[in-house]
């Protein structure tokens, strides 16, 4: 399907967009990233291993001429955190894109979104494609679209719960007050999550958890590829509206008297 | 010379972030060096000197959501 997504002129190809994390290893990292049918993954930035120099490099299994890499500030709670792994990972020279993260809360990984709002300004204003990771909140969307963000990224669920899409009616305010392409972020448990948000009219979905710790990753992948399209297609198609009650799908006309 | 790598104190023989990285056996092309808080570009690694009692971080990309 040709339906490419645009975003400050960089083309998506793929609405399913997926994370990296939680994998056995890099080599199923690669396949399930491969059946997605993904063109554009998140990455974390981390300390490399002095100790265990054996260790390979994620990058070595994902290639970024292939792949548009989206890397993360997963992990920081303080904006001074955020933006410190923001510039290390621009420096890294592969994406000018972040997808940031200031989280508020450790149990639940909710956003802290006056940090959020303050670390998209300064980073946009670096020159930084700033995706941040926020609540399911209409108004700070809008406010993270003021402050320059590129799209918002509102969490269906908690980071890697598995409890779908929570408020789709939030998120169908968010998609109706902003300007911006909004790519639902976190709780995708399965393939009718990812179409739910796809038919809300979602530009993009992400998902990490869900196809990494399915029992078969590979084969979850495939599954939300084809659900990420399905919803997709329903919702350019335009859906029947819902009614209370029945209309015959066959005609009264020609029936035996 | 005594130095922080990733938090780990260290004694290096390395003058350079270029040595540094060789002495560790990390390819300086996947990695992002931070010393005392500054990032350090790529082209500068040959040059740049470090010091007794830095602070440097050594990061790449992991797999994440």
């Amino acid at each position: 399907m040709n339906d490419p997504l645009i975003i400050r002129g960089i083309e998506f190809k793929s609405r399913l967009w997926v994370g990296t994390g939680k994998y056995k290893s890099f080599e199923e990292t690669a396949r399930a990233i491969e059946a997605s049918g993904t063109d554009v993954v998140t990455v974390a930035v981390r300390r490399v291993n002095i100790i265990d120099r054996s260790k390979e490099n994620l990058l070595d299994y994902i290639d970024p001429k292939k792949y548009k890499i989206l890397p993360n500030t997963a992990g920081c709670y303080t904006v001074e955190e955020a933006l410190r792994y923001a510039r290390l990972a621009r420096e890294a020279g592969v994406s000018d894109m972040i997808k940031l993260e200031v989280i508020g809360d450790e149990k639940t990984l909710f956003p802290d979104v006056c940090g959020l709002l303050k670390a998209t300004e300064i980073l946009a204003k670096e020159g930084f494609i700033v995706f941040p990771y926020t609540n399911d909140d209409p108004v700070t969307a809008k406010r993270l679209v003021d402050a320059g963000a590129a799209a918002v990224m509102p969490l269906g669920a908690p980071i890697g719960s598995g409890l779908g899409i929570r408020n789709p009616y939030n998120i169908k305010i968010i998609l109706e007050s902003v300007n911006v392409p909004v790519i639902v972020d976190a709780g995708v448990g399965t393939a009718s999550d990812v179409s739910i948000a796809m038919e809300l009219g979602c530009d993009a979905v992400l998902v990490n958890t869900a196809i990494a710790c399915a029992k078969d990753p590979i084969m979850m992948a495939e599954a939300l590829k084809h659900a990420c399209i399905a919803g997709r297609l329903a919702y350019k198609a335009g859906r029947i509206p819902k009614k209370l009650y029945a209309s015959a799908s066959s005609p009264i006309e020609g029936m035996l008297t | 010379m005594k130095v922080r790598v990733n938090g780990n104190y260290m004694d290096v023989k390395a003058k350079t972030i270029a040595e540094l990285l060789r002495e560790l056996d990390i390819n300086p092309n996947r990695v992002v060096v931070e010393v005392n808080l500054e990032i350090i570009k790529r082209d500068r690694f040959n040059d740049y000197e470090i010091k007794e009692g830095d602070s440097i971080e050594i990061v790449n990309f992991v797999g994440g959501g």
